[in-house]
Parts: structure tokens; sequence; C-alpha cells
């Protein structure tokens, strides 16, 4: 009886409401693109940025991933790109080796990544803290070593001419199909018990929730991101070894993902393009700052984790609805100045 | 009649230290029970034992004619019991309501993948979750704080968010640890009259651990008085308040 009472007082409008929103953002999203392939055509965006905005939308992709272990689930793993590099180098197989289509081939990395993801996940994930960080650590170690001495794959010499594939397009679908995945995922029933995890297992699990099975959805899952990011990568670069994938690109991922703000999408997106952007731009200035690009970059880094210790968005989000208030502030303060009003309705 | 909660012989020992020592205990249905004692007798730890926190070094733990003890934490909050912690636990970063969300997620029926794509039958679950969790902030005076973190509330509060999150998991059992900690005395009279309240709208039973004795003796239809680990006296509020006994542990021998 209270049961059908709840199921009837549930309006359907909230459905189409959200039909109704998801086409919206996804003509946002195709206005978006029709922009940037206009300014390819003008010649406005040339092809070494156009490099530089691609790579940043793969490592994105990774980073996604490494947020929601990272930012949402509140485990600190430092083995991140290795997944990337086994997505890479499953899906480079693939085409090179048995002239599959490359759909298929992205497939194969994600899944290589994500199967790999759930057998040593399983073992690791018991680990806390510190523990599990040295044992990642370890893992992307023996990754590298191991594809190292694979001679079917190059060893260290890595492969090369792998056909390009990868298209903005291809970018850009599956930047915005990882954003809504976490976005969705988060904001989900599934996507609260994760976030308990990061939160006080012992109070998650008082709660009904198996930590170990959330821990382990949000591993794989992430995982699986890094694993298409790779093959995106190997079929955008042509090129792949072992040690692209080493400790310090797993760093660079946790670097994006802390500076953008843990535990928030757009916080990743701004994050990641600030910092793939920040040392390509320093690069066209004057040759003192050229020799110390990268003592400029770690400077911007530490000066950021000073005054914004929680990341550029802390746990915020970028919404529409946000910029539209932030737009009404800004008009508000510019028409009236001062008024009472419109210092009460922030 | 076949009792709610059975405890037999519980003991559970750290190293040399023996801090449960063979406590049995009945709880039947839609009954009010109080577990007291000085500090450090094992009460909490008795509760990490009936939740599943601790596995007990021997003895054995009947809920709802089902063994539980030794069994996962989760598990068995999905067979009915469930518990609120002495120092406070909420998920502070998420929201008063998400916390309380937390609670139905083991009852939810939705997919991993109906979660990632929003289906509607997921749209329709999660708005009736938001409806029933504003529920139980309602019964606990939350409500207008919905929206807050949980770390922001006042320690009042926090206590209160935490009995709301454990009545979300829809228990049969309920556990209070020191639930009236650290509230003034106008905010425990305010408590006393939601645990009554609670135990009768929601026919469940209620384990409290409490060190106010005025609440104790004012709600509790049956005490069990732990010292040192083990059960030094059970009764109605009345005979535990003469038992020379428990003045004894008390207030320490010769008062
Ligand atoms: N994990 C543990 N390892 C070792 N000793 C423990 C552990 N948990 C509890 N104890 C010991 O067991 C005894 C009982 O502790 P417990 O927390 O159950 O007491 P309590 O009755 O809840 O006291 P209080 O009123 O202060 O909360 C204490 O001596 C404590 O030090
Ligand atoms: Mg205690």
């Amino acid at each position: 009886m209270e049961e059908q009472m709840k199921d009837t007082a549930f309006d359907k409008s909230v459905i189409v409401k959200t039909y109704i929103k998801y086409a919206i953002i996804i003509g946002v999203l195709f206005a978006i693109y029709g922009i940037a392939l206009l300014l390819i055509q003008r010649g406005i965006l040339d092809s070494y940025t156009l490099r530089v905005v691609k790579t940043a939308g793969i490592f994105m992709i990774a980073a996604f991933g490494l947020n929601l272990i990272l930012g949402y689930t509140g485990q600190l793993t430092m083995g991140h790109a290795a997944f990337m590099s086994i997505g890479a180098y499953g899906s480079a197989i693939m085409t090179q080796k048995f002239n599959m289509p490359y759909g298929v081939s992205l497939l194969v990395g994600i899944l290589a990544a994500a199967i790999l993801a759930a057998l040593i996940g399983y073992p690791i994930l018991r680990l806390k803290g510190d523990y599990l960080a040295i044992c990642t650590l370890g893992f992307g170690e023996i990754v590298k070593v191991v594809i190292q001495n694979i001679d079917y794959v190059g060893g260290a010499r890595g492969m090369t001419s792998i056909p390009v594939k990868t298209s903005l397009m291809t970018i850009f679908f599956c930047v915005a199909l990882c954003f809504a995945i976490i976005k969705n995922l988060i904001h989900s029933s599934k996507g609260r018990a994760i976030m308990s995890v990061r939160e006080d297992d012992i109070a998650a699990e008082a709660m009904g929730i198996n930590p170990t099975k959330y821990k382990m959805i949000s591993f794989v899952l992430g995982s699986a991101m890094a694993g298409l990011a790779g093959g995106l990568y190997a079929h955008f670069n042509t090129f792949i070894d072992p040690v692209t994938f080493n400790y310090a690109k797993s760093f660079d991922f946790i670097t994006y993902v802390v500076l953008g703000g843990m535990g928030s999408v757009s916080g990743t997106v701004v994050g990641t393009a600030i910092l793939v952007f920040l040392p390509e731009s320093l690069r066209g200035l004057s040759e003192v700052f050229k020799e110390n690009r990268m003592l400029i970059y770690a400077i911007m880094l530490v000066a950021l984790m000073i005054f914004r210790p929680n990341g550029i968005l802390g746990t915020k989000e970028i919404t529409v609805k946000g910029i539209a208030n932030w737009c009404k502030r800004i008009y508000a303060k510019i028409t009236h100045k001062g008024d009472k009003t419109a210092k009460a309705g922030e | 009649m076949e009792q709610l909660l059975n405890v037999k012989n519980l003991t559970i020992k750290f190293g040399g230290l023996t801090a449960v020592n063979t406590v049995n205990m009945q709880i039947g249905d839609n009954n009010l029970v109080g577990l007291i004692g000085p500090n450090g007798a094992g009460k909490t730890t008795v509760f990490n034992m009936l939740t599943g926190v601790y596995k007990p070094t021997s003895g054995k733990i009947d809920f709802n004619g089902e063994r539980i003890d030794g069994i996962k934490p989760y598990d068995i909050t999905s067979k009915r019991i469930a518990r609120t912690f002495q120092n406070i636990r909420l998920f502070k970063d998420l929201t008063v309501l998400q916390n309380v969300m937390v609670s139905f997620d083991f009852q939810a029926k939705t997919t991993l993948l109906g979660s990632i794509f929003h289906s509607p039958h997921q749209m329709k679950e999660e708005a009736k979750m938001k409806e029933e969790a504003m529920e139980y902030l309602k019964i606990m005076k939350l409500d207008d704080k919905a929206d807050e973190l949980a770390k922001n509330l006042p320690y009042g509060e926090q206590r209160r968010l935490e009995i709301a999150r454990a009545l979300a998991a829809k228990p049969k059992l309920l556990l209070l640890d020191e639930p009236a900690a650290g509230m003034n005395p106008q905010e425990t009279a305010e408590l006393t009259e939601m645990i009554r309240w609670i135990k009768e709208e929601f026919k469940i039973s209620v384990l409290l651990i409490e060190h106010d004795m005025k609440l104790v003796m004012n709600v509790c239809e049956y005490i069990y008085v732990l010292s040192f680990g083990e059960i030094i006296a059970s009764g109605v509020p009345e005979e535990i308040q003469k038992n020379p006994k428990v003045i004894e542990a008390y207030l320490g021998k010769g008062a």
C-alpha cells in the first residue's frame, strides 16, 4: 500500500526532462565539435596545436579513470599508466598484427586492461594507503619490464608504424562518454556507495556496503578507461614503447587529478588541460623561459598547491546552472552596485 | 518464545586481555534494552561482535533464528541489524541526505549498468530513495539540513544523523552506542523521546549503551550491566538501581 503510493508520487516527467537534458548536451557537444572543425579549416588551429589538443584529450580519459579510483574511491594507485600501456599494446597488436578493425582493437585494449585490473585488484585492494601505493608502483614497473622482454612487440625498442586511426572526433566522443559515465555513476546509489568507502570503510560496512566489491568496480572501470586511452594513444602517436608508460606517466596522471580537484570530473578536465598546455605554451617564450621550462612548471604547481590545496575545483563541479548563476551575480553586480537585494540572492 | 537476539557465552580475547567474558544476553521483539557499565567494561566490544567488526573468540550469536557470529558486517546489516558509533563515523564529505541514502544501496535493485546509464528504472528508484531518506531525516529533525555536508553539522545533530542513517537500513535491531554523549540536557531529553518513539513506530528492538543514567532508567525496559567484560547484573531499572554489585562497580568498593 505504502509502496504503491510512493510509486504514483514519482513524476514521470523527471525521466522526460533527463532525456531532454541529454539531447541538449549532445547538441552542444556537436556544436563545439563543429566550431573546432571550422577553426581547423580556417587554419586558426594549426596542426601543432591540434596535436596538443588531441594529446590532452587522450590523457584526460586516463585521468578520468584515475579520478574514479583516487578521487572518488580514495585508493592511491601509482601504476595507472601500466593499464594505459596494456591498452596501447593490446590494441596496437590487433590492428598491426591481425588486421582487425580499429573499433575492435580499442575494445580489446579496454578488455585487456580491465581483466588485468580485476586479476591484480582482488589481492591488492585489501591493502591500505602507502602499501597499496607501493604495490601498484611495483606492478607498473613489472608491466614495463615484462613488455621490454617480449620480442613479439619489439621489446625495449617498442612498436613502430602503428596505423593512424585516432581522429579528433573519436577522442572527442570518448572524452564525452567517459565524462558522462563517471558523472552518472557518481550520482547514483552505486556512486554513493563508492564514496562512502572513501569516507569511512568501517561505517560503510556497517551500512551494508561491501567495500572490496566497490573498490573493485571502481578499479576495474578506472583501469578500463586507461586502457581506452592507451588504444587511442597508440593509433595517434603511431609509436609506443614501454618507457612511455612508466611511473613518471602515472605520476603525471596523479598530478592532473590532484591539481584539478580529487572528486571533481570537470576538475580533471581543467587540471589535464592546464598541465598539458602549460609546458607547451611555455615553449613559445623567450630563451630564458625555454631553458627553465620544467622549472617554471614545477614552481607553478607548488604555488597552486599552496593556494588551493584541494585542487583548482576541490570537489565542486562546473555546471551549466553554476555558470548561469555566476553570470547572474556578475550582471547584478554591474547593474546595481551595492544593492542589498543582489547580495541576499547569493 | 523465540528471542530476536540470543547471545550465548560470548567471549573475545585481545592477546592476553579478555575484553568480554562469557556474556549471555537475550533481547525480545520490540524491546528497549540498556547495556551499561563503567569505562572500558567492554560494551562497545560487544557491539563490535554483534555487528561483525570483531570475530568472537568463542560463543554464539543467534539473530532472528540464524547464527550470525563471524560473518561479515555488511551481511549482518542485510539481516537487519544496524548501529551507530561511539566516536561518530559519518561520511563527512557527503551531504546529510547522501549519508542516509548510502544505507539504501544494499536494498536497491538497480544494476551497475543501470546506474551508469541512468535507466528509467534507476531514476525511479533514485527518486523513491530520496523521498524515503527525507522521511528519516524528518524523524530526526534534520530535514532542513539535507543538503549540508555532514561535517558541518553541530555535534548533537551529527549524532542524530547517525541514527537516521542506521534507521534507513531498516533494522529489526538497532544498536545505539552512547547516542547522548556530548549533548546538553535539553537535547538529551529530546533524544530520549525520539528513541522511545522510534521503537514504537517501527516496532523494532533497541539495544542502548549510555552513561547518562537518567536516560537509561527512563527508557529502558531491561538492563544488562557489564563490568570488566562480565555481566554482573541484569533486570528491570528499579532492580538495577538498588543492586549493591552495580553500585560497587560504579563507585568502587566501600562506597
Ligand atoms: N581492538 C582492540 N585491541 C585490544 N584491546 C581492545 C580492542 N578493542 C577494545 N579493547 C579493550 O577492550 C576493553 C573494553 O573496551 P570497550 O571499548 O569495549 O569499552 P567500553 O565499555 O565501550 O568503554 P567506554 O564506556 O569507555 O566506551 C578495553 O580495555 C579496551 O582497551
Ligand atoms: Mg564504548
